[in-house]
């Protein structure tokens, strides 16, 4: 028996895995970043499919509208390399491929052997509300208040520092 | 999941009408290229220089700007369905969060980031 | 239904892609673009995790709002320093930049 969100779930991780290889093994660098984010919006379908819109949507602000986009602004900052001749892959990435598959062929293997694998999502309880709980969940001092604050610092700390290496002096 | 079904036919339909519009000029416009329509768009400007040369580093630091009103946003909204259950607490930990983050606004603001000569 | 291996196997391909194109591309940008990937597959099993074993607690869907956070900060800082390494040595070839190598 197959069920439409199969066939939908088939088709989107088929397109995003193939755009996270383009990613990969494009050569030109402007290209890449919009492969990215082709696999970072099927990511958000997958993320719907899951369950969870507030992730779909806040996958497109930040991945797609802020990540994607400096990526893209990095690139054009370091121009010469979008036309950059020779190969983009260095001298050992015969190896990386064997150390990737082997990464994803334990992953499987480990899939394969647990007994949960196959279990069905079970049924969201009546009234539950993800959003809601997820918005009590970051702000209960005796939940997820302290990392939800020290995020924060953490984002003062990597804006200030990004800010500092980049500046340019005149 | 039937809630996403406006969203599919808003992408269905938004190709649609980009893929047609695209499809009839190429279809139906006439094609007499001369040197100047053959130029990269500069709004209107003759363009000058390599369309490949650096952007200068100020972009870099809006852009990182931009991310960081981008993830305030992004956690703002889940304390913002629930803003009235969780009173005066959740009010002032929200103020928290935000003013920390501010700190890295009013930094690259006193050191001239923002100032475009 | 869709099960839960469906989308670990998915997630450990998306990983391992991104592993992939961290260990063997040259250009730093697009190593940067490999971890972004390699996040991106570890928030789908975080979520996934959280919508088949345990949809009442909230630590999954807490952790991949973190991951967010630290996703955004680590671009803003590996950027930078791509962009300043740039502007020192006219170059973004990871392979090049091996001043302290030696």
């Amino acid at each position: 028996m197959i069920y439409p969100l199969q066939v939908v779930f088939i088709l989107v991780s088929a397109v995003t895995l193939g755009a996270a290889l383009m990613v990969v093994t494009t050569r030109n660098m402007v290209r890449a970043a919009l492969w990215l984010v082709l696999a970072l919006f099927g990511v958000a379908i997958l993320f719907v499919l899951l369950e969870a819109g507030f992730f779909a949507v806040a996958q497109v602000i930040i991945y797609i509208g802020a990540i994607a986009i400096l990526m893209i602004f990095a690139v054009m900052l370091t121009r010469r390399i979008a036309q950059d001749p020779g190969p983009q892959l260095n001298s050992t990435w015969p190896i990386a491929a064997v150390i990737a598959l082997l990464v994803f062929g334990l992953i499987v293997f480990l899939v394969q052997v647990w007994d949960r694998a196959a279990s069905l999502p079970p049924p969201l309880p009546q009234g539950f509300a993800p959003l809601q709980e997820l918005g009590v969940a970051l702000v209960s001092a005796d939940r997820y208040l302290i990392p939800f604050e020290i995020a924060s610092v953490l984002l003062l700390a990597a804006l200030i520092g990004a800010i500092v290496v980049a500046w340019e002096r005149k | 999941m039937s809630e996403y079904l406006p969203l599919v036919v808003l992408f269905i339909l938004s190709t649609l009408v980009a893929a047609i519009a695209v499809a009839l000029g190429h279809l139906f416009g006439p094609r007499r290229p001369t040197e100047r329509k053959l130029q990269p768009y500069e709004s209107g400007m003759t363009p000058f220089g390599p369309g490949t040369r650096r952007m200068p580093v100020r972009f870099y630091l809006v852009a990182v700007l931009f991310i960081l009103f981008d993830i305030e946003v992004v956690f703002f909204i889940p304390w913002a369905v629930v803003y009235r259950k969780l009173g005066l607490f959740g009010f002032v930990e929200m103020l928290l969060f935000a003013g920390i983050l501010e700190i890295a606004f009013v930094y690259a603001w006193k050191k001239g980031a923002l100032e475009w000569e | 239904m869709i099960p839960l291996s469906w989308y670990l196997i998915f997630a450990a391909a998306l990983f391992s892609i991104g592993l992939f194109g961290v260990l063997s591309r040259k250009n730093a940008v697009a190593i940067l673009m490999g971890v972004e990937l390699m996040l991106n597959a570890v928030n789908v099993n975080l979520l996934a995790f959280w919508r088949y074993l345990a949809p009442e607690n909230m630590a999954g869907q807490v952790f991949a709002v973190i991951v967010f956070a630290v996703a955004a900060s680590e671009v803003a800082v590996g950027l930078a320093l791509v962009i300043s390494v740039y502007r020192r040595r006219q170059s973004v070839q990871a392979d090049e930049i091996n001043l302290l190598k030696y």
